[in-house]
Parts: structure tokens; sequence; C-alpha cells
């Protein structure tokens, strides 16, 4: 039973893979050299498609893919730098086709947001271990041991009346 | 009070995060909100659908109140559209341009004769290269233009007679009433 569950799980992952590799349909571009190449690639790794929201420029079969890595490839051609690729493609659809969003004030939440929870956290956490400790290392005064000695002194002499 | 606070903080944090996918529900991810509203329309440059000698140019929309509708004949929702353009066009407010975008050209023709033409001109964008100028990420999308040619609207998918009413209309009025 487990055996053929893991067995169907690996196909269900092996699967997975398979249609994720063949979704990269590249158009055959034409490149000097490998460097180039991946540079390419990795830059339209970075963007995204906006037909296909969760896919890259480079995963994306959509129309406006293709039509977007013609663009991105004849800009690096003509010598554009990473930057002016990225911001002929802003300057038209908007951060949004940045995988890697901008820091400015309207994504400062995004940025920062997680660190500010975090560190809320740890000062929570920090409060609730320091009351704990103070709990805990709290020793008891003389008078309290003589009452506490009292009291179990009497639950010994109580019980032994009771016998 | 810190016994109640205990069960009243989660409570907050269950309520705010509530607040949050309620919102969430109503947003559609589809619409990207377009970085070219209030920016000046992107100049274009190219031939006519009836006419391929004839060229249409941002120029020729400047100085009035202007509709760029892109639109295509592979595009279902086009269709739907077609009708509330040609509400549009029927009320006269407004000069209606069309962007066919990446289109056939006969098969577009066809499509106005059809259905009729709320257009004052076409744009034949055979490559898709203006729609990208433009921001297009989907067809139908449409732009309106003050006088001056600053982009005031897009309006993402298909047009609706509700939308028509509440936004369109009234911006196109009040952008006529503006020199």
């Amino acid at each position: 039973m487990i055996k053929q569950l893991v067995t169907i799980l690996a196909l269900c992952l092996l699967l997975g893979t398979g249609t994720a590799q063949a979704g990269v349909t590249l158009e055959s571009f034409k490149f000097n050299t490998e460097a180039e190449e991946q540079h390419f690639k990795d830059l339209i790794e970075e963007l995204r498609c906006l037909v296909c929201q969760n896919q890259s420029l480079a995963d994306s079969d959509a129309e406006l893919a293709h039509d977007l890595r013609a663009e991105v490839y004849g800009m690096i051609q003509e010598g554009n730098t990473d930057a002016e690729i990225v911001e002929f493609l802003v300057a038209r659809y908007g951060d949004f086709v940045l995988y890697n969003p901008p820091i400015k004030p309207s994504t400062y939440l995004l940025w920062f947001g997680p660190f500010v929870l975090l560190a809320i956290a740890a000062l929570l956490l920090l409060r609730s271990i320091r009351r704990q400790q103070k709990t805990a290392s709290n020793e008891i005064s003389t008078e309290e041991r003589a009452r506490l000695d009292a009291l179990l002194g009497d639950t010994t002499s109580s019980k032994g009346k009771d016998q | 009070m810190t016994r109640y606070l205990r069960y009243l903080v989660p409570l907050a944090i269950f309520f705010i995060l509530v607040a949050f996918l309620y919102r969430g529900l109503s947003l559609d991810p589809k619409r990207v909100p377009s970085p070219l509203v209030g920016k000046p329309m992107p100049e274009f440059s190219l031939p006519r659908l009836k006419d391929p000698a004839a060229t249409l140019s941002d120029s020729d929309l400047k100085g009035k109140v202007s509709v760029l509708n892109i639109w295509a004949t592979w595009c279902v929702s086009c269709r739907a559209e077609h009708e509330v353009l040609l509400q549009l066009a029927n009320t006269g407010s407004v000069d209606i341009y069309g962007l066919n975008y990446k289109d056939e050209r006969t098969k577009a023709q066809q499509w106005l004769q059809q259905l009729g033409d709320p257009y004052v001109a076409n744009a034949f964008d055979a490559d898709g290269r203006t729609g990208i100028d433009w921001g297009v990420y989907g067809a139908p999308e449409t732009f309106i233009m003050d006088k001056q040619g600053m982009i005031r609207h897009k309006h993402i998918g298909p047009l609706t007679v509700d939308a028509l009413n509440s936004t369109i209309l009234p911006l196109i009025a009040e952008l006529q009433a503006t020199p």
C-alpha cells in the first residue's frame, strides 16, 4: 500500500518536473557567446509575464511573452544595459513585471514588514522568558519557610492523628 | 486586564486577517494598474486598417478628448464589448479610435462590416510593437485621453454598460468641459 503511494508520488514529481521543463520554449535566438545567452536567460527569469502571472517571461508560452522575449533580446543586441531594459518594461507595465520589486515607500511594508514582525515576536518572547525566570528564581522568605514547615508538619501530624 | 489581553490579542489578529482576506475576495489579480495613466500617450505611427496607404498617429488623437480601444478578431471578449462601443459611439460624446492588435487585416475589416464600426479610424498593429508601448497585455483594453493627449484612464477587460455609465461617460464629460 505504502509502496504504491510512494511510486505514485514519485511519478507525480517526475511528471511535474517534466511539464515544467516542457514549458520552456525558447525561440531560436542567436547569441555570440554562451555568457551572453546565460545573461539573457537570467534576465527573462527575473521578469514576470503579465498574462500567466505566476510565470516568468522565460517560462511563459503566452503570445505576449514571446513578443517581450524578442523585445528583450533585441535590446540586449543593441547594447542596452539590464537597468535600461528593466526600465523600458516598468515604464509600460509597472513594477508588476519585476519578480524582485524595488525598495521605495510603497514597498517598505513588503520589504521590512517581516523584519518588524520578527522583532516584535523576539521582544514578546524575551519578555515572557524573563517573566518565567523571575518566578522560577523567587526564593521564599524565612517567614514563608516557617509557614510552609508548619503546614507540612500539620498534615503529617493530622495524618498521624487519623490513623 | 492582562488576563483578557491573552484572549483579545489573538482575536484582534484574527479580525485583521479576516479584513484582509475579505478585501482580497473583491480584487482581481488580472487588473494590473497601468503606469501610463497620468502620462502623455506613447508616440506611434501605423498604417490604417481600412486604408493601408494612410497612417494613423498619436497626433491624430491630440487636441480633443479621445478613446483608444485595443481589440482583435481573435479576442472573444472583444465581441462582447463591441455592442457597448457602438453605444458609446452613438452618444457622439467622443471620438473612438481603435488599435487592431496582432490581427489579420481582412478578418478585422469583415468584423467591422458585420458588427458595425464604432471607430473614427483604426491603426493596424500587425506585430504588436505599438501594443507593447501602450502596455497592452490582453485585449480588450481601453484608454481615455484628455485634450492635451494625457492618458487619464485605462479600462482593462471588456467595456460594460455599467462601466460606461459609472466612470467612462462622466470622465469624458468632465474632460470635454475642461479646455
